[in-house]
């Protein structure tokens, strides 16, 4: 029966055109397709994989810029509180410092004053001694002996008074 | 989605376009041999499901329209000819001895007449009507298929996703790929991919333009046995070629007990035998289906010729029944056409994995 004898001329022209279509194909068609669709699922297992590295980097950077946000507040308070500390421990000082100083001022003048007094008091002194020579001269009209050891006496006399008093 | 949709009408369209073609087609022969009496329906059959040195479209009013194809034979004396196949005037006259034979041994091939007054059939490399077919359908799909590579080489697959019809045939070697090749060969699935696709998108395309039944489709290419024979035949070498020791091995010492194999050889005999059956089985199933589903769809169609001297009221009802049949037949050989691709494919692909058998783990013994 014809149907199932392979006819020659068939046979050869099929090889040809078969042939044909598989060397082109083979070349230039299916693995191009093929490996691109490779390529295209491996970027886009790739890609998944990128965005959910980004993804976990971004949640750590969100993180991380909390932790400084809280980092800087917790250092802001503690700055303020150590700059009030140390504000009230500059008005202390300064304070100690001027009531010190305004001591050590008051001392020092009551030093002066008192020392000014004693001079002062020594210039009366001198000048009493010298009218009281000069007093005691006219009185007497006798010119005394101005000796050391007169004067020692009288001053002895005007401390004498002077303790009186 | 509406793109896979728009492809499944289109294929529904011309499947329709495939019945109402089949009838006109039958129509016209039908009015023709009418005339001369009754019809023969397996013959009728017969000349639709083989090949021809003529393209026929239609006959009208007695008059065939049909495209003459090139005749390339070589004659007893040694001598290359190459001439129309119009010379022939359909069978009726001979040119340069050769002549379109009547005869129950060479039906409707070109013969020529020996000293003897025998009939002898020269070395005939024609481009007939399924050569023709043939050739129109390969270049179809390398056409299609070099376009969609050229997209992809464009396109760079990292920039953008194909759509449309690139998609869809994206789709078809992909799942050909990843459902077929990649289990059934195995580890080296790579080498074997491009004939593997070359054999389902032939087989297809071929198939599904048999099922067109305008110019250039129709013809039954995959239901030819010298097709499927040398599809078969190339799944055969692959086969034999790539095979690894092992595969060879366990043809000639397969690991049964040795009295199975001397002195009397037998499983190695059986599994040379197995080496040729499988390629057979392949041939015979896609020429088989194919071949059936043609007749199938003819034979529904011819229901409508022969009912006529059965009476208008008859002839009307069968005819609905016909355009019935019909229609769901040519469905469903869109299903087997797609079917009978896929089952070449996973078989070959099967037969390539077990060729390339891998030495199993020896149990000690």
């Amino acid at each position: 029966m014809s149907l199932l004898t392979p006819d020659i001329g068939l046979l050869f022209w099929m090889l040809v055109c078969f042939g044909i279509v598989f060397f082109l194909l083979a070349k230039f068609g299916f693995p191009i397709i093929v490996n691109k669709v490779d390529e295209r699922k491996k970027f886009i297992d790739d890609s998944l994989n990128s965005a959910k590295a980004a993804n976990e980097r971004l949640a750590g950077i969100v993180k991380e810029s909390e932790d400084i946000i809280r980092h800087s507040r917790e250092e802001e308070v503690r700055i303020l509180k150590e700059a009030t500390e140390i504000k009230a421990k500059i008005i202390a000082e300064a304070k100690q410092q001027a009531q010190e100083e305004v001591a050590r001022m008051i001392a020092d003048s009551k030093l002066a004053i008192e020392k000014e007094k004693e001079k002062a008091m020594n210039d009366i002194n001198n000048a009493i001694a010298e009218m009281s020579i000069a007093i005691a001269e006219k009185i007497m009209r006798k010119q005394l002996d101005r000796s050391e050891e007169q004067r020692a006496f009288v001053d002895k006399l005007i401390a004498e008074a002077q303790s009186a008093a | 989605m509406s793109k896979k949709i728009f492809t499944i009408a289109i294929i529904l369209l011309f499947s329709l376009v495939s019945f109402a073609d089949n009838r006109l087609e039958s129509d016209s022969v039908a009015v023709a041999t009418a005339s001369e009496g009754k019809m023969n329906i397996p013959e009728f059959i017969l000349e639709h499901i083989g090949d021809s040195y003529y393209w026929h479209i239609a006959t009208y009013k007695g008059h065939e329209i049909s495209i003459p194809l090139p005749v390339i034979v070589r004659s007893a004396d040694g001598e290359w000819h190459l001439f129309s196949s119009s010379r022939f005037e359909h069978g009726h006259s001979s040119y340069k001895g050769f002549k379109i034979s009547h005869s129950e041994k060479y039906r409707g091939k070109i013969v020529e007449t020996s000293a003897q007054g025998e009939e002898i059939r020269p070395l005939d490399f024609s481009i007939t009507k399924n050569v023709f077919a043939l050739m129109i359908n390969s270049s179809i799909l390398v056409i299609i298929l070099l376009l969609c590579a050229r997209w992809y080489r464009n396109k760079g697959t990292t920039e953008a996703n194909p759509k449309g019809f690139v998609a869809a045939i994206e789709m078809f070697i992909m799942s050909i790929v990843d459902g077929v090749i990649k289990p059934c060969v195995g580890k080296n699935y790579k080498r074997y991919t491009p004939y593997l696709l070359t054999a389902f998108f032939f087989i297809f395309i071929n198939n599904l333009m048999g099922l067109v039944p305008i110019f250039p489709g129709g013809a039954n290419i995959t239901g030819n046995i010298a097709i499927t024979f040398t599809l078969a035949m190339f799944t055969f070498v692959i086969v034999n070629i790539f095979g690894t020791r092992e595969y060879w091995k366990e043809i000639f010492w397969p690991n049964v007990p040795w009295w199975l194999k001397v002195p009397v050889p037998l499983i190695p005999v059986i599994e040379v035998i197995g080496m040729f059956t499988k390629p057979f089985a392949l041939m015979i199933r896609l020429f088989a289906n194919i071949l059936a589903g043609h007749s199938v769809i003819i034979g529904l169609v011819c229901i409508v010729f022969v009912t006529v001297e059965l009476g208008t009221a008859m002839n009307a009802g069968m005819t609905v029944l016909s355009v019935i049949m019909t229609t769901f037949v040519n469905l469903l050989e869109v299903l087997v056409a797609y079917i009978q691709a896929y089952v070449f494919t996973i078989l070959s692909a099967v037969f390539i994995g077990l060729s390339q058998a891998e030495p199993h783990h020896q149990k000690s013994h």
